[in-house]
């Protein structure tokens, strides 16, 4: 694998009397898709937000870009850097079209001012079209468009701004079977063309379907790194639970015994 | 560092041919039959545009003329164009904060404030009247300034911010009025002369061929754009249909207009401040920007948008617009009076802006709403007055006409729910 494009390593985060996230080190190379597991309140989330630039982490810890070591202090540090968050709650505007959405904020003008229609929807016809997006107008609200278009439309907005790293939080989570599938096909796309891409997700599949490595965290900390092809679904339970023996293997082992799992109950 | 071009500038081939158009997308043929269609289907997915209002317009003008032939007699539409410039100034204001999914409660009071404003300075104090029309304007844009602040910045919700100023303002209106009831303003001065200024039939004529001429050149200059950059683009008849479609009601009013005394500036200057106002929506990234933050301020937060300016900002223009409309009430009524603005002007302002299409939920209306709602209520009316009713059935009538579009709009805000989702 490259050198890393984004590298963390002992970033603790403490909320008052909690500590989110502790001596956490993670990294990401071009080219990549890394998963980041852990059960609700691991720290994922949190994670993801220091990258982000919306917590800053406590002092101790490095963020280095590049191998240059960096300071994220900002959401806009990390948008200069080249770092683009997805987050759950997709803050689309419903009333307005695909393209108006793309390029809320960053609209591109002729006179001071006035709006160049023609330049933003040549764009963002490219923009999907590179992405092998197919929606048929790009000039309908929003609203009209299906759950999978919506996560694939926020995911290309954040593409705009050309990042080298793109995190998405549980991208996959209120998605169908086929919505599910364009998604993580945009995120192999992703990856095809040299991104680095980190993945929040509590589905197993689908981390097995895109990831090229999982990272765990747990309570905050970091409790394993593995190449996917070569893990089983057992070890990374097991990393995400902390132990051999948890929830999911005793429920795997009352379905292969049909008896003990009525007695339990 | 090669990737990062690879976004935009490296598409895969689709994109150096223009792409063939989505199978899934339904395309409109360009003849009537197509033209229908395409208009049937913006219909069931809740896409009403204007046409419930303009069938309504038809509507109360066959009604009324059956009853009354005066009606559409030049002299009665060209006093309704009059009438209804005031009240539509103001809800050009409503409009914008409608859009925004806020509401002004403050618009007739701030009304009757720069009324006040007017004629204490004019006549009370003997300024010049265009600059005591400018202090009016100014008064309105600080109140709404006012008003946007403890809204966006205190967070105070616009109901009640400007339900305090529907009180306050009117307070102050009356303590300028002082002891006089109603300040008389000259009969031809600059004030007088906005609503009793006609245009010789020259120049209603010229306005209308230079506004056909701006569309088409404007539409044609942006088709022709989009099909330089490959981009579906309108075709030939159908730009001539929208085109013939904008002439016909404007060469009819201008007609209409010159049969009694010529183009009113009063309505010129309305029907400029519609149309300034929603090439400013729809052209500019400020217009952007508002219908942005009417959709979804949080999303429009996370783009970069500074709301609480957006907001402020708009307060203040619907503050500025509502004090317009005061100087017009003035100037029609030759006076400002401790009544100015004080009475239905409030809810008729709101009222048009609803039936004219805006939606309360906000993000979605347009500019045109003023004017089309305004002609609604001005009609209705203007029509029942013509038939010597009472103001008893005209409100019950206009409380019927907004129930309507108000339900127009809750249904319309359905149907485009039930037709969003399966896209894919
Ligand atoms: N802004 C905050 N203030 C205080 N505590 C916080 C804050 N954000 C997160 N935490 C705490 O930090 C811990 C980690 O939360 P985080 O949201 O990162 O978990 P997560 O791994 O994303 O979980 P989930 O899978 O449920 O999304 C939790 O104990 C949470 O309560
Ligand atoms: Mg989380």
């Amino acid at each position: 694998m490259s050198t890393p494009v984004l590298e963390l390593s002992g970033i603790s985060k403490t909320f008052g009397a909690v500590r989110a996230l502790s001596e956490v080190d993670f990294h990401v190379a071009p080219g990549e898709v890394v998963a980041l597991l852990g059960d609700n309140g691991a720290g994922k989330s949190t994670l993801v937000k220091v990258i982000a630039g919306a917590h800053a982490a406590d002092s101790g810890g490095t963020i280095s870009w590049e191998g240059e070591p960096v300071s994220i202090d900002s959401p806009s540090d990390a948008q200069r850097l080249g770092i683009a968050t997805i987050y759950q709650d997709l803050a689309l505007c419903d009333n307005l079209d695909i393209v108006a959405n793309l390029f809320l904020g960053n609209e591109e003008l002729h006179f001071p001012g006035t709006l160049d229609e023609v330049a933003m929807e040549s764009r963002a016809r490219e923009l999907l079209d590179s992405l092998s997006v197919r929606i048929p107008s790009l000039r309908v609200p929003v609203a009209s468009l299906s759950g999978g278009q919506r996560q694939i439309i926020a995911i290309a907005r954040s593409l705009l701004g050309q990042p080298r790293v793109v995190m998405l939080d549980e991208p996959t989570a209120a998605l169908g079977v086929a919505q599910t599938a364009q998604v993580l096909d945009l995120i192999e796309r992703l990856r095809d063309q040299g991104l680095g891409v980190v993945l929040i997700s509590h589905n197993m599949a689908d981390v097995r379907a895109v990831a090229d490595r999982a990272v765990v965290l747990r309570l905050g900390r970091n409790a394993g790194d593995f190449p996917i092809a070569e893990t089983s679904y057992e070890e990374i339970v097991a990393a995400i639970t902390g132990a051999a023996d948890n929830p999911v293997t005793r429920r795997s082992e009352r379905a292969d015994t049909p008896a003990a799992a009525t007695k339990d109950h | 560092m090669t990737q990062q071009t690879h976004l935009t500038s490296e598409a895969p081939d689709t994109s150096t041919a223009p792409a063939p158009a989505d199978p899934r997308l339904l395309t409109t043929a360009a003849s009537p039959r197509g033209w229908l269609q395409a208009l049937k289907r913006n219909l069931r997915g809740g896409e009403l545009g204007p046409l419930p209002v303009i069938v309504g317009l038809i509507l109360i003008a066959v009604v009324f003329q059956s009853m009354n032939d005066r009606f559409l007699s030049p002299q009665n539409l060209s006093n309704l164009t009059v009438q209804i410039a005031a009240i539509g100034l103001m809800t050009t204001g409503v409009i914008m904060v409608l859009l925004l999914g806020e509401i002004d409660l403050s618009v007739g009071s701030v009304a009757g404030l720069s009324a006040g404003v007017l004629g204490v300075l004019a006549v009370r104090y003997g300024v010049n009247e265009w600059l005591a029309i400018l202090i009016a304007v100014v008064a309105g844009l600080l109140v709404g300034l006012l008003h946007g602040v403890i809204f966006a910045k205190v967070g105070v919700p616009a109901f009640v911010v400007t339900l305090a100023g529907l009180l306050g303002w009117q307070g102050l209106h009356l303590f300028l009025m002082g002891q006089d009831g109603s300040i008389n303003t000259s009969p031809n001065g600059p004030i007088a002369l906005l609503t009793q200024t006609y245009f010789v039939p020259l120049v209603g004529w010229g306005v209308v061929a230079i506004a056909l001429a701006c569309y088409l050149v404007s539409v044609l200059a942006a088709e022709a754009k989009r099909r330089r950059a490959g981009l579906p683009c309108k075709k030939a008849p159908e730009v001539a249909l929208r085109t013939l479609l904008l002439a016909l009601p404007l060469a009819g009013g201008a007609w209409v207009l010159n049969q009694y005394k010529g183009v009113p500036l009063a309505f010129l200057i309305f029907v400029g401040f519609v149309v300034s106002l929603d090439l400013v929506l729809r052209k500019t990234r400020y217009g952007r920007m508002v219908y942005a933050v009417g959709g979804n301020a949080e999303a429009a937060r996370r783009a970069g948008i500074n709301v609480d300016l957006i907001r402020v900002s708009v307060f203040a223009i619907a503050s500025a617009l509502a004090s317009l409309g005061g100087i017009m009430l003035v100037s029609r009524n030759f006076a400002a009076s401790v009544s100015t603005g004080a009475g239905e002007e409030l809810m008729m302002a709101i009222a048009a802006a609803v039936i004219g299409g805006t939606s309360l939920f906000g993000g979605r209306g347009n500019a045109y709403s003023a004017l089309l709602g305004g002609l609604v209520l001005g009609a209705i009316s203007s029509g029942l007055l013509l038939l010597q009713m009472d103001t008893s059935v005209r409100f019950m009538i206009t409380a019927a006409v907004l129930l309507v579009a108000v339900i127009l709009d809750a249904a319309s805000r359905r149907g485009r729910k039930t037709h969003a989702r399966g896209g894919a």
